[in-house]
């Protein structure tokens, strides 16, 4: 098999290129997110909204370490994952409003599609239980020489989970091309970390599988860039999986409905200035990679796609009622 | 091909598939250089390697769910769960994921788990289970349960084949007391269809997996004593479920009997109970009778076993009462 091209840089070697990308989708997922609360309290979203507000340097710093042969599974805070490999902000909108033309074809909302043109596979909600499907899709690309490498997401809570154990221990034993990012933003819901877990850090259960583990800020997206980057170098060269636990903050309630009025105001107001946004433009500054011409521009730019995806998604008709019986089964 | 047990003839058809294609392999425990915990895959490891007959860690809910993914990317994995009572540690794979891929994902998901399925051998309540009932609910999934050496094999390249996930139900029971002659490379048992073991008008017997035989046998003893001719169907597939079959037969006998090793309650035959109820009532001499296993657990002991489990002599009288009906 020819060798699949590698063109993300190693790790540390980002050029003001790729940080400008970054950057830009840093601002989209965020925008997306707005676009997406605005929708909901319009009444437009079909079922909940959840936003990744917070996880914006997690989702898209992990996902630019994927080359275009690599498999991403996301969860529901990683819009700016599902963006950075690729996925158009109008299939991204056609599956929010559940509309005839989005990926699922109205049959599943947010997230939750699959698009093996990109490799993306998204969640289900239950979330761990997509990491032994991860698994197998890593077994799948190893037996078929791929050189390809599964990144899978969950969360502090559903790292909780059964699944979780049995897909890394199984990766471990089979030493598979597979990395999984914990997504720790301090609540599973309602239920703070400390009732998660009675471990200090989610990454020392790496030790027990037999597999790196490290802990990262997830507020810093070159960071989280180095660390995944690494880890998926480490699996494609054979060197088996990773377990990355990056350490941020839900920004917002569980989903639109949620008012997140249990998590304390002063813990709200220290990660406000963690931003990862905001920390990411003032390093851009202070490297004179961005100024604010270069950022206005780039916020018109989000903004009109944003815009454009959202009225054609709201042109686009549902699903016919009776579509409803087909396709259970395959041909 | 010649004669073959039933366990042979499982092996068989995956052996045959996995020659013609590559991209089918095997994931289960204790599966490779063991050969299975009934060496249904004795032999496997060495014909196909370890990259393709793949001995997995003690994890059902992580087979199953590797299974699906190799599956959604394109393969074709074989998934053996040493017992079907271990299934339950993976359920939520098979009922969220694979079953709900293709509505979803419009993506095929083509996977067969074998089941080793079914009491009559004292395996007490965590090794006898018959799962049908627990699966046959959820849109998505098929189900078989092949009764004899030539539909195991067949059933076999038919599930492998399907682009969907399939439950294929083996008989422990059946593994080395069937035996029967299994022809020539390309004979699939399509998906969807039963079979006619014995023709009869008077009762329409319809029945599935290890209580096929017994059904038979008692068939054959009614006519013998009371010349009472009964119609034996043999459902094969369970999901999904034969109905132009059923229905000809209960429209053609009158008096129908549905036999299930599984309990009773929430089991198969209440389906087809009703369907024959809404379709062929006006057919109808007497009430749709259904002899199944015991609601219990299976028990271990042989005398409480075969308390509750269908034999040759419960049918014979459940088929005798219908006929005096």
């Amino acid at each position: 098999m020819r060798k699949p091209p590698i063109i993300r840089p190693a790790p540390g070697q980002l050029t003001s290129k790729d940080k400008l990308d970054l950057y830009y989708f840093l601002r989209l997922a965020r925008e997306c997110d707005n676009a997406i609360l605005r929708l909901y309290k319009q009444g437009k979203i079909v079922g909940g909204a959840y936003t990744g507000n917070g996880n914006e340097a997690t989702a898209v710093g992990s996902a630019y370490a994927l080359e275009a042969h690599d498999y991403l599974l996301p969860m529901h805070r990683d819009l700016g994952a599902h963006l950075v490999k690729g996925q158009t902000l109008r299939n991204i909108f056609l599956q929010q409003l559940g509309r005839a033309e989005s990926l699922t074809r109205g049959r599943d909302g947010t997230g939750h599609y699959a698009d093996p043109a990109l490799r993306i596979y998204g969640n289900v909600s239950h979330l761990a239980a997509m990491i032994p499907v991860a698994v197998g899709i890593a077994l799948a690309a190893t037996m078929r020489n791929e050189q390809a490498v599964v990144m899978n997401y969950i969360g502090d809570g559903g790292s909780n989970v059964g699944d979780f154990h049995e897909g890394l221990n199984m990766a471990a034993v089979m030493k598979l091309p597979f990395v999984l990012l914990i997504e720790n933003n301090q609540y599973a819901y309602s239920t703070p970390v400390v009732r998660q877990t009675a471990a200090v850090k989610y990454s020392d259960r790496a030790l027990g599988y037999g597999m790196p583990g490290l802990t990262i800020d997830g507020t810093d997206v070159m960071a989280v860039y180095d660390a995944c980057k690494e880890a998926v170098d480490r699996a494609r060269r054979g060197g088996g999986p990773t377990l990355i636990e990056s350490v941020t903050m839900r920004m917002q309630g569980h989903s639109a409905s949620d008012d997140a009025s249990y998590v304390p105001k002063e813990m709200l107001d220290a990660w406000k200035k963690k931003d990862p946004i905001l920390l990411f433009e003032r390093e851009l500054v202070r490297q004179q990679i961005l100024n604010d011409e270069g950022r206005r521009a780039l916020e018109d730019n989000v903004r009109r796609k944003i815009e454009e995806a959202v009225r054609e998604a709201e042109s686009s008709p549902y699903p016919d009622g009776p579509e409803a019986a087909e396709g259970v089964y395959a041909p | 091909m010649g004669t073959m047990t039933y366990i042979e003839a499982i092996g068989r058809g995956m052996w045959e598939e996995m020659d013609r294609d590559s991209s089918v392999f095997l994931l289960g425990e204790d599966i490779g250089a063991y050969g299975g915990a009934f060496k249904a895959t004795k032999g496997f490891l060495e014909r196909f390697g370890p990259g393709r007959v793949i001995d997995t860690t003690l994890s059902e809910a992580a087979i199953l769910g590797a299974a699906v993914g190799a599956a959604l990317v394109g393969m074709r994995p074989i998934v053996e769960m040493q017992f079907a009572d271990f299934v339950t540690c993976g359920f939520n794979q098979l009922v969220t994921n694979a079953a709900k891929a293709h509505y979803r994902w419009h993506l095929p998901v083509p996977m067969v788990v074998r089941l080793p399925s079914g009491g009559y051998i004292h395996g007490g309540p965590y090794h006898s289970a018959s799962p049908e009932g627990w699966f046959f609910h959820v849109p998505g999934l098929k189900i078989v349960a092949p009764s004899t050496a030539e539909d195991a094999r067949g059933l076999m390249k038919a599930a492998i084949r399907d682009n969907n996930p399939v439950l294929y139900l083996e008989s422990k029971y059946l593994y080395r007391r069937v035996k029967g002659e299994v022809s020539g490379s390309e004979v699939l048992v399509e998906i969807g269809t039963g079979t006619v073991r014995r023709a009869g008008g008077d009762i329409a017997l319809i029945t599935y997996g290890s209580t096929v035989q017994p059904s038979l046998e008692a068939a054959d003893r009614l006519a013998r004593e009371e010349g009472i001719e009964t119609k034996v169907v043999d459902l094969r597939t369970l999901k999904p479920l034969d109905t132009g079959l059923i229905l000809d037969a209960a429209r053609g006998a009158g008096k129908v009997l549905i036999v299930h090793e599984a309990n009773l309650t929430g089991g198969l035959g209440g389906e087809i109970a009703a369907l024959i109820a809404d379709r062929a009532f006006a057919h109808l001499d007497a009430p749709v009778k259904r002899l199944a296993g015991l609601d219990t657990p299976v028990p271990f002991a042989p005398p409480l076993e075969e308390f509750v489990l269908p034999n040759q002599e419960k049918i014979f009288k459940a088929l005798q009462e219908l006929s005096r009906y």
